[in-house]
């Protein structure tokens, strides 16, 4: 089972059953199992991130029916411009990504660069986009158990630019204490997708130097391909998130 | 198959350890810890996980210690609340867990459905490495002082009643999560990736099937626990209140989710043991196991009813009663793979050519002791006796019966039957039928008598108890002492057996397995050539067969 060499020429889509590619690891049979499995390891790395964000939809989707004044008017004081230009920005870079999947294939390595490039520059926008969205709740109080007050859910008319955009009618003090628990899943949810993201990032970083290497040009697009699905997932997170978080009152 | 795959006839007389295997391959200290080989992360983990059993069980040693008097002598309450909870995490997270599935199932799956390796090999050196992590992290808790939750990390309890280390336990076992996706993960996508051509899903042996059953409960369940304890970690450091209901939030939210999890956990313990009763019955008794396709989706039912009977460990805690119902009507369903396959098991011993094996040994243990934690297992999943019995010794006699009754019996029954093939050489066969025994007594000493404390009404979790309790008790200690000498003797004669144990042998139990069919310890790759299979599983005709035509060959 020792490699063969004679097709490390990126010859390899011309392969004989019993020559090797150099990228085929030694117990697989052939190269389609070795895709095959790898991919299928992807698919099921990825149900157990479902059954992971699972936990937390279940405590929103708990905690909204009890709560549904408090999660209304909380959800007001998030930004919907922000928020659909974050989700313009993943849905482009789903594309960029499924484009820089393509280049792999097609072993086009200047296209692959580029679209691996843009993906990680709208990576990186969606997270700046997130740091100002973060940054304004800091600065409203909030952020629960670090800068919190509810004081704005017991006069909404203290802050005029949401109230003149919703005329929010003040929240019995019990109910507007429970929008604290609206951010505590607001931060908890998009926190854990941001976490992906930054891990995505990172990944996409290691991807675009082994890209410029032509690590992924020579038919072995199984890398490529594997974080195309974990991108991907992780914009449909979001998908989810968006219009939970941000458009509770608009349904 | 062709008879290439057979490479030497069973004499065991002539039998020598072949000069090339997996242990010999390569040498030094880097050689295991970057290793890709299924086999060789298997032996690190036997080693790791057999460390931290005999932490988990110095610890069960202090407790039964403390509970030979009515009052807290031996150690303060506060010290026995630590005690309990670690020996729990540690016996759970960092033993049953990952014991058979992480070292029987990562040495034998692959080669059982006839592959080189598992699909994934770097992902599970990577799951040892994070167990090793895990391990780190909760001994660094016990050395700076310990966690006195008990192992459900009750909240509010765990979030603002006590100030021991929670998070770093919690984050341990978080880590020790991944470590068992990983190895789940790596078996599903082998099992269905990676068979030999020939290796139908209904010719694998029922081992692979039961840990597939596992694996699955481990994809699905582990995830819903990581981020329930990741809620618990963000409620004690920024004050995140989703099971606090001062803040609105949930305390019984937690227990949906951590019972989610951690009831599907108990199937993930016990599947995989379920897994080596079938196989060594099998063997011993010479017979195919009795209706093969009944146990195999046996195993499947169990992990899917499985998924649907978690709040049956919240009876007292406030669901209301018509869930209590369902989901105690669900729990008896369980009852029926399970006895599926007690049921099955006793059948392939009808009429069978039993022999008496230390493994068998093992596993009749396992059957008798299985039988009653798992009817205990109803009288808790009836409402009205789980109210009385609930909170009491009758249940900590319950999950003992299955977890170290039923699993661990299992677990030391698949090590005596697969130490030849793994070492190639024989443990002695006396000694260690003499340590079965023990342990099988002992076991009865130390945990019947809580199933009568518990009826009594003493409640597990205290140091102190009335002093009526105390000769029960005393028997329990007392048989717990057995019981460690039943635990101790085979690390004794096991390790012996390393250097002085009689060379084994390709098929000692002259086994149908395909794992059975290579040289022991098998080559690093297994196989010199991927056997092709054309037999069902457990055909001993065909073993019979087989071994004619080597005799017509050889000569």
């Amino acid at each position: 089972m020792s490699d063969s060499t004679a097709v490390a020429n990126g010859a390899a889509g011309a392969e004989t059953q019993h020559a090797h590619p150099p990228y085929q690891r030694h117990h697989f049979e052939t190269v389609d199992q070795q895709f095959d499995a790898t991919n299928f390891a992807m698919w099921l790395f990825l149900l157990t991130e479902i059954m992971f964000f699972g936990g937390l939809f279940t405590a929103y989707l708990i905690m909204r029916n009890w709560y549904y004044p408090a999660f209304v008017e909380a959800s007001h004081q998030l930004n919907i411009g922000w928020g659909t230009a974050n989700t313009a920005v993943l849905i482009v870079s789903s594309f960029t990504m499924a484009m820089g999947v393509w280049s792999a294939e097609m072993r086009k390595k200047g296209l692959l660069m580029l679209f691996l490039g843009l993906t990680w520059i709208l990576g990186m926008m969606f997270l700046g986009i997130k740091s100002i969205e973060y940054t304004e709740k800091w600065e409203k109080h909030h952020v629960p158990g670090l800068n919190w007050s509810d004081a704005t859910f017991l006069n909404p008319a203290s802050d005029p630019e949401v109230f003149k955009e919703y005329h929010d009618k003040p929240l019995p003090p019990d109910m507007a204490e429970k929008t604290e628990m609206y951010f505590f899943l607001y931060f908890a949810m998009t926190g854990m997708h941001a976490l992906h993201m930054i891990i995505g990032i990172s990944i996409l970083t290691f991807m675009f130097v082994r890209a410029k290497a032509g690590a992924y040009t020579t038919g072995h697009v199984t890398y490529v391909e594997n974080f195309g699905l974990y991108w991907h997932f992780v914009d449909i997170v979001w998908i989810f998130l968006f219009p939970l978080l941000y458009l509770i009152s608009r349904y | 198959m062709s008879a290439a795959t057979i490479i030497t006839l069973p004499d065991q007389s002539t039998a020598t350890i072949p000069k090339m295997n997996f242990l010999s391959k390569e040498n030094g200290l880097l050689s295991w810890l970057l290793t890709g080989d299924h086999k060789r992360i298997a032996t690190l983990y036997l080693i790791s996980i057999t460390f931290f059993f005999f932490i988990g069980g110095a610890l069960a040693g202090m407790i039964r210690l403390e509970l030979l008097t009515p009052q807290s002598d031996l150690v303060a309450a506060d010290t026995y609340n630590k005690l309990f909870t670690m020996h729990g995490v540690i016996m759970v997270f960092l033993f049953l867990v990952p014991s058979v599935p992480a070292t029987i199932g990562n040495f034998v799956i692959p080669m059982m459905v006839g592959a080189r390796d598992l699909a994934l090999p770097k992902i599970n050196l990577l799951s040892w490495y994070l167990y090793i992590v895990a391990g780190c992290m909760m001994i660094w808790t016990m050395a700076s002082g310990g966690v006195d939750t008990g192992w459900t990390f009750t909240t509010p309890l765990s979030t603002h009643y006590l100030n021991t280390h929670v998070i770093s336990t919690g984050l341990a076992i978080f880590v020790a999560g991944f470590s068992s996706i990983f190895t789940g993960l790596n078996f599903i996508v082998t099992i269905h990736k990676m068979r030999a051509p020939g290796m139908t899903l209904f010719r694998l042996p029922l081992f692979v099937w039961s840990n597939y059953a596992a694996s699955i409960l481990i994809v699905l369940g582990t995830p819903v626990l990581a981020i329930t304890l990741v809620l618990i970690v963000l409620e004690r450091t920024v004050g995140i209140g989703v099971f606090d209901p001062a803040k609105g939030g949930d305390p019984i939210l937690f227990q949906h989710l951590f019972w989610f999890y951690s009831h599907p956990a108990v199937y993930i313990m016990i599947l995989p043991g379920f897994g080596v009763i079938s196989e060594v019955i099998s063997t011993f008794s010479r017979k195919r196991v009795f209706g093969y396709t009944a146990v195999a989706f046996s195993s499947v039912a169990i992990a899917v009813f499985g998924f649907f009977v978690w709040a049956h460990h919240m009876f007292i805690m406030g669901i209301s009663n018509y869930a209590a119902l369902v989901f105690s009507l669900l729990t008896m369903l369980v009852a029926v793979p399970s006895a599926i396959k007690i049921f099955n098991w006793a059948f392939t011993l009808y009429k069978g050519s039993i022999t008496f094996e230390t493994p068998m040994l093992y596993a009749f243990g396992f059957m008798g002791l299985f039988t009653i934690g798992g009817l205990t297992g109803v009288f808790l999943g009836a409402t009205g006796t789980d109210i009385h019995l609930t909170e009491t010794y009758f249940i900590v006699a319950h999950f003992h019966f299955v977890m170290v009754g039923g699993m661990l019996m299992a677990f030391l029954s698949g090590i005596h039957f697969w130490w030849p093939k793994w070492t190639g050489r024989m443990y002695p066969e006396k000694i260690s039928q003499l340590a079965a025994v023990v342990t099988f007594i002992g076991f009865n000493f130390t945990f019947f008598p809580q199933f009568i404390l518990g009826m009594l009404g003493m409640p597990r979790r205290y140091a102190a108890y009335p002093p009526e309790f105390q000769v029960l008790n005393v028997f329990s200690t007392a048989g717990a002492t057995i019981l460690g000498v039943g635990y101790l003797l085979p690390i004794l004669y096991l390790t012996w057996s390393l250097k002085y144990g009689e060379i084994a042998g390709d098929n000692p139990w002259q086994a149908t397995g395909l794992e059975w069919q290579t040289q022991s310890p098998p080559l690093t790759e297994n196989f010199p050539v991927i056997p092709i299979v054309d037999h069902e599983a457990y055909d001993y005709e065909w073993l019979a067969r087989q071994q004619q035509k080597e005799v017509a060959s050889v000569g």
